[in-house]
């Protein structure tokens, strides 16, 4: 049975993968539909939805156009979601799984390097670095990935700890299979569920990171993403629910769709699974 | 045809036609089909089955504690006249510990192990609503005497797991009998417990049986333990009973082809053949090995030391089977561990061909490697879950060069050999069952032409029936591809099927060595007449049919 196959079996992770995919078709029609800039102020700001042809989602305290935002701002947070976890897996998964695999000192090390980071509240470190870099895109992503990987790395060590005294590890051992072919040919593809639904939390908490950020003005200047949008709307979530509300609902599908994709994949990766349904 | 028995005055519990369905799903329909027996007054009933054979399902019925969506169809289960299918939970909740007590296989996990072991027994009481609290005390020190633990002033107020193994043991039989019930329902209790002490609880059961004059219904695989205890016995297979009738008779003169095959399965507990012992010159040399864990310390927390193998020696002959025998904790594993280098030897040599590999270290270690393989215990933990059998196989020789084509063509060909057929490389281990598992660990032991074999307990999971082919196998592989072996095992019987010499060992020391033949007919040693004592059924008839 192929990949896609199996991974189909799964009806949510079908309906997760359609909805990624109409967030980042938005992201990319984007342009061709709302070829005007996000920031440009359109109509009479407070617009409500559909209460005038051209902006189905209504206007915003500045009078700029909600659908456009939406839309612009799916680029920016799908990109900083996936990057910036991208980015934390990468640091995450190699330092958890040394330390794990080979414990002692190493282990020791590694984790006080964690803690190191650990110990600083994740929002105040992001704040900062994303104030010495200068708030761009690349800062924010590096910012949030920064914050984000030590629990990755205890998650990794963790199942490395338990995984590396199994019968089937030490065969490999035994047959002279080298430390780094063990770890990722043996211990890694049994991480690998963890692993997944960890990162697609991660996705889905960067994005929220992002829209605190901008919330607080630090976020990209050039660029509309969704937190930015409920953080300006949000002096006024009484008189105009709508200016938080989609960019909310779009948060929500987006973290949703993630983490259906996630469990799906996980499935589809599963030999056991995959071959008893 | 359910084979079926008359129902007598004195009979305490007898089962009907009992059918239990499985969900669907499950690799047959009924978990149990038309099952009728009976325990009677003052007898031990066994109930003998392999793996999957429903033994333990009618107990469950019985118990009221059958797994969520499995559910007896078809049948009646008669207890003093009331029929147990046809109780509510709540009435099957008084009935339980009070009128049947149950011991289950796992002694570690069938105690809390945050509450003490008086408080424990006591709590069946209190759940019962019987005594005050002083007289619980009273009671659950009285059981721990019954059962026979030593020190039981300073046991009831031990938590579970300052305790041994049988000693846990005890103290569930203890609550099982705290009500006096008049049925025991015993599932597999000595099944994790070593020769000597389940020799132990066996008796213990026995006694308590006789001096309370109570019934049990005794779970096991093993005809060894049926031939010590049983007063009938009913053979199950698949759900069905094939044969029921009198311990005796049954063990003697089995009349189904299952039962006969069941019981000359039982690795022969007879005086083992007489081998040839070669004078070659050795394979494999240990000298003074010696191996001490250390846990470490903490604040105010000493360090603790274990002396796992202390001045062990012994040599292995090209070609030869050497047999390690021993109780949990004897060191037996750590010495097959330390011999295929998983685990480092503080001093001492090992000398393979001339090769000390005791102090081989990092890329020279795995030079090395190929020339000792394993076979684990587990046939479940020894296969990654997500590396098909193929894979796993050739994964020793790629790692030493050997191109990944050849490689799984030569796995292929091992799996042949095993007799699981080529095809088998396309799949996952969890399309096999244990035995057949058993069967690829052996391949991949096998792939590297390794000198030496350490087999790590490598039967003790399976089915005896499937245990005999596995030894039959490796017997065969061993004339075959001249192998050596080095055979790690608790149990005796085992030992004396298939090795030629055996080593017995007790507290990391040797205690004694020698022929299979003279282990078994001469024993020197006290500790290795105690644990041939042990051995189940040895006395019995079973040895005759071998």
């Amino acid at each position: 049975m192929s990949f896609f196959a199996r991974f189909a079996q799964n009806r949510g992770a079908l309906v997760g993968l359609i909805i990624l995919l109409l967030i980042i078709a938005m992201a990319i029609l984007a342009p061709l539909l709302f070829p005007e800039s996000p920031w440009r102020m359109v109509q009479r700001p407070f617009l409500p939805p559909l209460s005038q042809d051209g902006f189905p989602l209504g206007t915003d305290t500045m009078g700029r156009n909600v659908a456009s935002g939406l839309m612009h701002g799916a680029w920016v947070s799908l990109l900083i979601g996936l990057v910036s976890t991208s980015v934390a897996l990468l640091i995450g998964v190699p330092l958890g799984a040394i330390a794990g695999y080979y414990g002692g000192i190493i282990d020791d090390v590694l984790m006080r390097f964690t803690e190191f980071f650990q110990t600083i509240p994740n929002f105040a470190l992001a704040i900062v670095l994303v104030a010495i870099m200068q708030p761009s895109i690349t800062s924010i992503v590096l910012a949030i990935a920064i914050v984000s990987w030590p629990p990755v790395a205890r998650l990794v060590r963790a199942e490395f700890m338990s995984l590396r005294n199994r019968e089937y590890v030490e065969a490999a051992r035994l047959v002279g299979q080298s430390n780094t072919t063990i770890i990722l040919r043996q211990i890694l593809p049994n991480t690998l569920s963890p692993i997944i639904v960890l990162a697609s939390l991660m996705v889905a908490t960067a994005i929220l990171l992002e829209s605190a950020l901008s919330f607080l003005g630090l976020g990209d200047p050039n660029v509309m993403s969704w937190g930015y949008m409920i953080g300006a709307a949000r002096t006024v979530i009484r008189q105009a629910w709508w200016l938080s509300f989609f960019p909310g609902v779009a948060i929500l599908l987006t973290v949703l769709a993630l983490n259906l994709v996630g469990e799906g994949l996980d499935d589809a990766l599963n030999p056991k699974l995959s071959r008893e349904r | 045809m359910p084979i079926t028995e008359n129902q007598s005055a004195d009979t305490v519990l007898s089962i009907r036609d009992l059918n239990i369905a499985l969900p669907k799903g499950a690799d047959r329909a009924l978990a149990v089909e038309d099952v009728s027996y009976e325990v009677k007054r003052g007898e031990i009933m066994c109930v003998v089955g392999e793996s999957g054979s429903g033994k333990s399902m009618a107990a469950n019925a019985v118990m009221g504690l059958l797994p969520k969506g499995v559910n007896a169809t078809h049948g009646e289960i008669l207890f003093e006249g009331q029929d147990l299918l046809a109780l509510t939970e709540k009435q099957h909740r008084a009935l339980r510990g009070l009128k049947i007590g149950m011991i289950f296989q796992e002694p570690m996990t069938a105690l809390n192990p945050l509450m003490r072991v008086g408080a424990q027994i006591a709590e069946v009481f209190e759940a019962h609503g019987q005594f005050n609290p002083k007289e619980r005390q009273a009671r659950a020190l009285e059981l721990l005497i019954e059962v026979g633990i030593p020190q039981p002033e300073k046991a009831i107020r031990a938590y579970p797991f300052e305790l041994s193994g049988g000693q846990r043991q005890r103290v569930m039989i203890a609550m099982a009998l705290a009500l006096e019930p008049i049925l025991l329902i015993a599932d597999e209790p000595t099944t994790a417990l070593d020769v000597t002490t389940q020799a132990q609880i066996l008796e213990l059961i026995r006694d308590l049986q006789q001096r309370r004059g109570m019934s049990v219904m005794f779970i096991t695989h093993d005809f060894g333990v049926v031939a010590e205890i049983a007063n009938r016995v009913c053979v199950m297979r698949h759900g069905k009973i094939v044969e029921l009738g009198d311990a005796k008779s049954v063990l003697e003169n089995p009349q189904d082809a299952y039962t006969q095959a069941l019981i000359a399965a039982i690795p022969s507990n007879a005086v083992p053949p007489h081998r040839e012992t070669s004078q070659v010159a050795p394979l494999l040399e240990i000298k003074q090995l010696n191996k001490v864990f250390r846990s470490r310390g903490g604040f105010l927390k000493p360090s603790r030391e274990v002396r796992a193998l202390e001045d062990v020696s012994l040599t292995l002959a090209r070609g030869e089977t050497v047999g390690i025998v021993g109780e949990s904790g004897s060191g037996k594993s750590t010495l097959g561990r330390c011999v295929v280098r998983l685990e480092h030897p503080d001093s001492g040599e090992l000398l393979l061909d001339g090769v000390n590999l005791s102090q081989l270290k990092g890329d020279a270690l795995r030079r090395e490697r190929h020339r000792v393989q394993m076979i684990f215990q587990d046939p479940y933990a020894s296969l990654n879950p997500r590396t098909k059998v193929g894979m796993a196989i050739a994964q020793g020789p790629i790692a030493n060069g050997t191109p990944k084509a050849a490689a799984l063509k030569q796995a292929g060909e091992l799996l042949d050999m095993v007799g699981l057929g080529a095809s088998a490389v396309e799949r996952f281990p969890h399309e096999f069952s244990g035995g057949q598992r058993q069967r690829i660990g052996i391949a991949r032991a096998l792939a590297l032409n390794p000198e030496l074999i350490v087999a790590d307990e490598a039967v003790s999971a399976l089915d005896v029936s499937i245990q005999a082919q596995v030894l039959e196998l490796l017997e065969e592989l061993k004339q075959r591809l001249s192998l050596s072996l080095l055979f790690i095992t608790h149990d005796l019987r085992v030992a004396a099927h298939i090795c030629d010499r055996i080593v017995v060992m007790q507290h990391g020391r040797i205690v004694e060595q020698g022929s299979a033949e003279q282990i078994f007919l001469a024993p020197k040693e006290a500790y290795t007449q105690d644990l041939l004592k042990a051995i189940p059924g040895r006395e019995a008839p079973v040895a005759a049919t071998a």
